[in-house]
């Protein structure tokens, strides 16, 4: 029959094509402190001429350009200053950040720590010249080198501010003020069906983080390095907490438009959301409850493909130069990274309420990372859930 | 006698006989000329569409590195296997079907009575105002449309103002919401070929039918209904098959619902796997193609 | 013919009924983008001309609208020529495998846009090496827009026959000639539905250009994407919404008199 010889040869052809196109490049070899010998790129030697154009792919919040309040933003600055014409892409997710930055379309990013490795190790982003960055030298020691932002003594960026995920919630629905992540995993709760949950596969570590607290049997000591067993408690608790929700969220503002029609009256957000949520006069608090919170360091990486890393650089310079970095943390709602900052934000007290200076309490947030099956918390008897497997298990708790 | 009066022959414009003969070339071969005309619809279509098509499906048998995300060519069958062992695809896939199926049948049952008064009842120019009037939404962008139903189903929205004083609720986000906003996108899209279709019905069946001694409901089931069927399932294919890949608007009035289409996006996406989301892909392509194949026989195919 | 009159008052007051449910969601937004109130409480507390002004001086949604029209332009003329050739081939021609090229021709449409978003981003991308932009897109929307064409010109291909153009043949004219000054005009009509049409399709369809449009780029519904929940921007959305609802009542209603055949018109 013609059309199925047809289908044949045009399914030939498209395999001989994919064979060409499709390659892996170089797959993850093993070895390594984090379990991967990143490629091997290099740095950008010196600073050239600025390109005109940029395209920075952020986190909500961070590169603010007029478009969502006319009064905030900082991006036209930079525009003027270096004539780098900026075009900004908001994600929502650190894996949506990935899938994008694979596009090659975009020449900075600002990565969590569940984004930087996995890009270091696709080759996605390259190492970073610190010498080119000047306000570098400002920025906290104890966010400088550290396993998510460096490999093997390379820096890979430069880094940004770092935060908690928060409990949040409307003061004229939810009463008493919770102090307790229970409220969101109570399977009587009052507020069953108003609850909202970050929708992707790491909240599974706020799910640990919880069983961390409420179940010490378990063993678990990493939110991020669960063997079989964690895991499935985990996921579990997730299941149970499913009927209590009634969306999940990865766009900020429509989480924030829930909270205002007050769909969802509680749940975990950023600081920002709370801080744009507030602003439209709606009732709003948060807090880190009593169990700890997961929490996110972010830093700028140049990705490796970029045609305009000296535009990149002078980005990097500017985001974190201490007036801006101010800017930025307090619209966001985050700890600076440039202890210069401290000084410039609008409210004085800034920095102390976000421990900015505090390296003992920024030890204490289990930051976003990226689990792998070589468990992170230097278990070596067992295995740990890959993120794949959490990606799964994500799919299966959604039901 | 009067003798004919003919203009001179005018001269040929120029160019035209290299045209005739070319043209006479043409017409001696068919083939040649249906060779021209399949040329360029079946390159596009044929080896880049289909090529893409099936490009995409071949990484169903690959895999991915979990940790850079990097497509490995790898064959396997480990995606599919994963498919039918993990209790949730499955799910998910009847849910969607079902949702499709639901949506199908609502539209069809909202669109016959219209479309029957705007056939039959409606003067030639009130058919064509009529048409228009469903029309126009059509190109009120989908994504107003189902943003519209999110503010309408929430919370403190419309329907909760209308239906409070009765002392019920609206259903709020989720799957209800999901097919009530959904039939009423491609409402429309059953509306007009189901129109067409009672339109070249001929009135001079229903009234033999009526002589014969049939009553309204008999008619309608026995000559109408029959008739009328090959267009109901052209409107039918694309309900069904928008309902079937949608995920917009189940992210936008869905609450926490997943289709099948969220999982393959999701895949794309957050996911980064490439090759699960190809194998995921699979399922609504293959109902479809079993879908097509199957009312391709009752020649609703031919009304589209 | 013989309906007995409360036959005839229900299905009509169906269609009364149908047509208001249709319309009144849209009613809703085109209130909203008066609404006084940024978050569109309902009722809405007061009435204000400010957004339809911001609307009109919103940089990104003009640069939408002129992506938008220029990838609708270039699709529909991609898909006028690729539509109206494949429907004289499938017409007036009878060939071995003439059923597999018309499913292959609905089935851009038919298949789910995400199947069809990713294969092409998959193409692209990957094996093609092709940087994302306009082009890409418009390659996308010209595929799925070429059925539309297709139906419009075999319907009127159908009702046309061919006796006209034996005519004009048997009077001496060439077949270039013929097509030109006999067919051509007849079909033009069809042509502009199918047309208008396939530009409606491209101008609203969203999934698809998702995956296919280059980074720094926004058609109108991808921009409405965007801006959806932001709270700066959701009333300018909803002036733009109410802008399409009215101006689409022209090309409506122009597709509507041009196929006078085909009565279904829409998106088949």
């Amino acid at each position: 029959m013609k059309n199925t010889a047809l289908l044949a040869g045009l399914l030939a052809a498209g395999l001989a094509l994919t064979a060409c196109g499709t390659t892996s490049g170089n797959s993850t070899a093993t070895g390594g402190t984090q379990g991967f010998t990143p490629p091997a790129l290099p740095a950008l030697g010196k600073l050239g001429p600025a390109e005109g154009q940029l395209s920075v792919l952020a986190w909500p919040g961070y590169a603010e350009n007029g478009s969502n309040d006319p009064k905030i933003d900082w991006v036209t600055p930079f525009e003027q200053q270096t004539g780098c014409k900026v075009n900004v892409k908001p994600f929502g997710t650190s894996d949506e950040a990935i899938s994008l930055m694979k596009t090659g379309q975009y020449d900075v990013v600002s990565a969590s720590g569940d984004a930087s490795l996995r890009l270091i190790a696709s080759g996605d982003v390259e190492p970073v010249n610190t010498s080119l960055v000047p306000n570098y030298s400002d920025v906290f020691g104890f966010l400088k080198n550290q396993s998510w932002n460096s490999v093997n003594g390379v820096a890979y960026g430069i880094p940004h501010g770092w935060g908690a995920n928060l409990l949040t919630w409307r003061t004229d629905k939810v009463t008493p003020a919770p102090t307790s992540w229970s409220v969101m995993f109570d399977s009587n709760s009052r507020y069953k069906g108003k609850i909202t949950a970050y929708d992707s596969p790491i909240y599974i570590a706020d799910a640990a983080l919880y069983l961390k607290a409420h179940q010490p049997d378990l063993g678990i000591r990493s939110p991020y390095a669960l063997d079989s067993t964690q895991f499935q408690a985990a996921v579990d608790l997730l299941k149970k907490q499913r009927p209590l929700v009634s969306e999940y969220w990865s766009d900020y503002l429509k989480e924030s438009q829930s909270l205002t029609s007050a769909d969802t009256v509680l749940g975990t957000a950023w600081q920002v959301t709370v801080n744009v949520t507030k602003g439209n006069n709606v009732p709003l608090e948060s807090t880190v409850p009593s169990e700890g919170a997961t929490g996110w360091s972010d830093t700028w990486m140049v990705a490796a493909k970029s045609q305009h890393k000296n535009c990149a650089y002078m980005w990097m310079n500017y985001i974190i130069s201490p007036k801006v970095n101010a800017q930025v943390a307090e619209y966001f709602g985050e700890a600076p990274a440039n202890s210069k900052a401290c000084a410039q934000t609008t409210d004085p007290k800034h920095c102390d309420t976000y421990h900015a200076g505090d390296a003992t309490y920024a030890s204490k947030i289990a930051y976003w990372t990226t689990p792998i099956s070589q468990c992170l918390d230097g278990r070596t008897d067992v295995k740990c859930e890959d993120y794949g497997a959490w990606t799964q298990a994500w799919t299966e708790i959604k039901g | 006698m009067t003798a004919a009066i003919t203009d001179p022959p005018r001269p040929a414009p120029p160019g035209a006989a290299s045209r005739r003969r070319l043209s006479a070339y043409l017409h001696r071969t068919p083939g040649l000329r249906l060779g021209i005309l399949l040329s360029a619809p079946l390159a596009w279509l044929g080896v880049a569409y289909l090529g893409a098509l099936a490009a995409l499906f071949v990484t169903a048998f690959w895999t991915t590195d979990v940790f850079t995300g990097q497509v490995v060519v790898s064959w396997s069958l480990d995606n599919f296997a994963t498919l039918f062992r993990d209790a949730v695809y499955r799910t998910i896939t009847i849910r969607t079907v079902g949702v499709a199926v639901l949506v199908t049948v609502i539209d069809a049952v909202i669109a016959f009575p219209m479309a029957f008064a705007m056939a039959k009842f409606a003067s030639r120019r009130a058919q064509r105002l009529l048409v228009i009037a469903v029309m126009t939404p059509l190109w009120a962008s989908y994504l107003v449309k189902a943003y519209a139903w999110r503010s309408m189903l929430s919370g403190n929205g419309v329907l909760h103002w209308l239906l409070a004083p009765v002392g019920l609720d609206g259903p709020g986000y989720g799957l209800p919401a999901t097919v009530i906003t959904l039939s009423y996108l491609w409402l429309p899209y059953m509306i007009l070929p189901v129109y067409a279709g009672l339109d070249r019905l001929p009135d001079s069946l229903v009234d033999a039918s009526g002589d014969l001694g049939a009553r309204s409901v008999r008619t309608f089931f026995s000559v109408v209904l029959p008739l009328a069927m090959p267009a109901v399932i052209a409107g039918s294919i694309f309900t069904f098959s928008l309902s079937l890949g949608d995920y917009i608007a189940v992210k936008i009035v869905g609450g926490t619902s997943q289709l099948l289409g969220n999982v393959v996006y999701d895949n794309i996406g957050a996911a980064n796997n490439l090759p699960f989301a190809a194998t995921v892909a699979l399922v609504p392509v293959v109902i479809m193609l079993l879908y097509l194949a199957a009312v391709r026989r009752t020649g609703a195919l031919d009304t589209l | 013919m013989t309906f007995s009159r409360t036959t005839r008052r229900v299905l009509l007051a169906a269609l009364a009924l149908g047509l208001a449910v249709i319309y009144f969601p849209l009613l809703v937004v085109f209130l909203n983008s008066f609404n006084d109130d940024p978050t569109f409480g309902w009722p809405p507390a007061g009435f204000t001309l400010e957004w339809w002004s911001r609307a009109a001086a919103n940089e990104g949604a003009l640069a939408a609208l002129r992506t938008s029209v220029v990838a609708g332009l270039s699709a529909t003329a991609i898909a006028l020529v690729l539509g109206t050739m494949a429907a004289f081939a499938l017409q007036r021609y009878r060939f071995i495998g003439r059923n597999p090229v018309s499913l292959l021709i609905v089935l851009p449409i038919a298949l789910p846009g995400i199947v069809t978003g990713i294969a092409l981003n998959n193409a692209f991308r990957t094996i093609l090496g092709v940087n994302l932009g306009l082009f890409t897109a418009i390659v996308a929307h010209a595929t799925f827009c070429i059925v539309v064409v297709f139906n419009n010109v075999v319907a009127r291909l159908r009702r046309m026959g061919n006796n006209l153009e034996e005519a004009s043949m048997d009077l001496g004219a060439d077949g270039i000639t013929t097509f030109r000054l006999v067919t051509f005009p007849m079909l033009r009509s069809a042509l502009l539905a199918g047309g208008l049409l396939a530009f409606a399709l491209s101008f609203d369809e969203i999934i698809v250009t998702t995956f296919t449009l280059g980074a720094g780029l926004e058609t109108v519904p991808i921009w409405i994407y965007d801006n959806l929940f932001r709270p700066n921007q959701a009333p300018i959305v909803n002036v733009v919404a109410a802008v399409l609802i009215l101006a689409s009542t022209v090309p409506v209603y122009l597709a509507q008199r041009l196929s006078g055949d085909s009565a279904s018109g829409g998106r088949l």
